[in-house]
């Protein structure tokens, strides 16, 4: 299928803002599903709650709408019940890696094979630019007037950590780039993890002296660093910088084949016949 | 397996094996006490019959895993106390609004909070029916042996797929932890999850499109078939796609109210005894019923006429049959393991407004026989000897 046929046109335009990122990372998701040759039927996004929770609904594949911080685990339900399908989880830096922050880490260590793409804008869009556990110190924010003072993740860090199988993160104007790592990520077996830093101008743009989306994007593209070049540059140079690129990728049997092949090497269901 | 065979076991061994001959395929779950061992034969079964056992990080992502694995076309259950139980309500709404079909067991201990962990309680009947936020219908369960720990938890699976809804067996510390033979038979007539004629074509599906089946049940394909279709927590329409027109927003709500309440007649399942002549009535279930069943017992052979009424369903509750049993009655009795919870549902059945006399402990002890016989002779039955005890 094309791009542009797994997106659902009588259900645009999006409600999302003007400048805000998630039309393009949408696009690179479309254009990651042409690529890997994704098929409507065995493909469930799986999708939680906040701006970016909506992409769903403009997409044609099969859709789990569940709760706040949760995706990872409807995910892993449906994963694990029928293997065949290919689950792909729309996480954001709210949903994702601050209510659903204890999901995040055991879906990585797990290496449940998903495929989960994190928009990360900072802040809580959709409730009014509240912060969220990727927010900049300093920011403002609706909750941190007067600028906030706790450290943001850096969430591919934590993916590696916990045990990720392959980790990439782009910034959503690069939605070429994006798409690539999204089609690699979903051609992986395992928990594959792709981070999208993306502008919100609605808010998070508004408060922090960013009111037009140009300068948004310039700052967002100020904070990052290419993975060739950051491999030069020393440790203070990369502070409050985040490192752009496929960062991680590493062999290892996902959760599901492991225990299918377990029971298979142990004869558990034979046992059970005997029994 | 023969088509039966007897087992010595405790409730929550036959409530797992009761899961297994119902067809469930997934569990998921967070260990607790006292429903622990539930997960661990699950664990130990499940890799048996080809199907997937899961331990997940707490009991949200334990419910949100079941439900996804249903969504996926597998039937499925969790196993859990109070405090997982307080954990899985938000998710249990997103079953209820989704119509996903889901069995959780709660083996319930004292609360609130961490509570008695290891004691007995039935504290958590209103927390089933109202729980999660919103409007809605749920079916609930309570076995008060080890023989219906086994043959209910296969009519929750039955009721669950019927009416695509999630259903709890609320079993307690004594009935999960007691020891009693039962019988392990077959699961005869299963009910399997109504699926879409197969002359329906494929593509984008309407999973929550009730109103177009007599029963009020849309078809559930399985993620992966011919079907393309949107699970949706938020309020929906047939197709599954956010809507918020008041008008929608209405029938969603009222039909997952109407689903439950309009079948109850299916539902509700109590057992009388000695109720024929009966002038006290003792209501009770779970492990407050045996206790219910003894003190009649004691009772009858002074030749005092005290009759049970057992409730194996708690929601939707069995108002038709409260209102009978106390149509004649002078007095009823409510042995329970809270403060009341099913007593104030059996006073609103109470046509005749004969007393409604509460027996409950909250200690977690079990309530005696001679607690509730006792309730009796105060009242009415001064001449009681109580010498069985």
């Amino acid at each position: 299928m094309k791009h542009n046929e797994f997106i659902r046109e009588d259900r645009l335009p999006t409600f999302w803002c003007g400048g805000c990122g998630y039309g393009q990372v949408m696009n690179s998701i479309t254009r990651a599903f042409e690529k890997a040759g994704v098929t409507l039927n065995d493909t469930v996004l799986v999708s939680g709650i906040g701006c970016w929770g909506h992409v769903d609904s403009f997409l044609k594949v099969n859709a789990f709408h569940g709760t706040h911080g949760r995706a990872l685990a409807f995910a892993t339900g449906i994963k694990l019940a029928n293997p065949e399908l290919n689950v792909v989880v729309a996480l954001g830096d709210g949903d994702g890696v601050t209510i659903g922050g204890n999901h995040f880490i055991h879906a990585c260590r797990r290496n449940i094979d998903l495929t989960a793409i994190l928009c990360n804008n900072y802040n809580y869009g959709m409730t009014g630019g509240q912060y969220s556990s990727t927010t900049p110190e300093h920011s403002i924010t609706s909750t941190s007037p007067y600028g906030h003072i706790e450290p943001g993740f850096d969430i591919c860090k934590l993916a590696e950590v916990s045990g990720a199988r392959y980790i990439a993160r782009s910034i959503s104007e690069n939605v070429t780039q994006t798409a690539e790592y999204i089609a690699e990520a979903m051609s992986k077996k395992g928990f594959s993890f792709v981070e999208v830093l993306t502008p919100c101008t609605t808010h998070y743009g508004r408060n922090n002296a960013m009111k037009h989306p140009p300068e948004l994007y310039r700052w967002l593209k100020s904070t990052v660093v290419p993975a060739a070049a950051a491999a030069k540059m020393t440790e203070d140079q990369l502070r409050n910088k985040f490192i752009i690129g496929k960062l991680y990728d590493r062999p290892g049997q996902d959760y599901g084949t492991r225990y299918r092949d377990e029971i298979q090497a142990k004869g558990i269901e034979d046992l059970a016949k005997k029994e | 397996m023969n088509t039966w065979e007897i087992r010595f076991a405790m409730g929550n061994e036959a409530i797992a094996e009761g899961a297994l001959a119902a067809g469930a395929r997934f569990y998921a779950g967070y260990p607790i006490t006292p429903s622990s061992e539930i997960a661990e034969i699950a664990s130990r079964r499940l890799p048996q019959v080809g199907g997937v056992f899961i331990q997940m990080e707490d009991e949200i992502a334990s419910i949100a895993a079941i439900i996804g694995a249903s969504a996926a076309g597998k039937k499925s259950f969790t196993a859990t106390s109070g405090p997982g139980v307080s954990l899985m309500q938000e998710n249990l709404g997103v079953a209820v609004m989704s119509e996903i079909p889901c069995v959780i067991i709660d083996v319930q201990r004292s609360g609130p909070s961490t509570g008695l962990a290891t004691k007995p309680a039935q504290g958590d009947v209103m927390q089933a029916r109202w729980g999660t936020h919103g409007d809605h219908g749920i079916i609930a369960l309570a076995p008060s042996s080890v023989q219906e720990c086994y043959d209910l938890t296969i009519k929750a699976f039955d009721f669950s797929e019927k009416y695509r809804t999630p259903v709890y067996l609320m079993a307690d510390e004594v009935i999960g932890h007691m020891r009693e033979p039962y019988v392990l038979h077959e699961a005869a007539g299963l009910v399997s999850r109504k699926q879409p004629d197969p002359s329906e074509p494929g593509g984008d599906y309407k999973i929550f499109d009730f109103e177009r089946y007599d029963d009020h049940i849309a078809p559930m394909p399985p993620y992966g078939g011919k079907y393309i279709f949107r699970m949706n927590g938020s309020m929906h329409d047939e197709a599954g796609f956010g809507c918020g027109a008041s008008d929608n927003a209405d029938k969603f709500i009222r039909h997952y109210e109407d689903k439950i309440t309009k079948n109850r007649d299916d539902i509700v399942m109590t057992e009388s005894y000695n109720m024929e002549d009966a002038d006290y009535v003792l209501v009770s279930f779970g492990c407050s019923a045996r206790s219910a069943m003894a003190a009649m017992r004691l009772a009858r052979q002074e030749g005092e006429k005290v009759g049970v009424l057992k409730l194996m369903t708690l929601w939707p509750f069995p108002d038709k049959e409260v209102a009978a049993a106390l149509k004649k009655a002078k007095a009823a009795v409510v042995p329970e393991m809270n403060l009341g919870q099913v007593a104030s549902e059996v006073s609103r059945y109470n046509e005749r407004k004969i007393p409604v006399i509460g027996v409950n402990r909250v200690d977690g002890s079990m309530i005696t026989p001679y607690q509730i016989l006792d309730a009796l002779k105060g009242l009415y039955l001064k001449g009681l000897s109580l010498k069985g005890l």
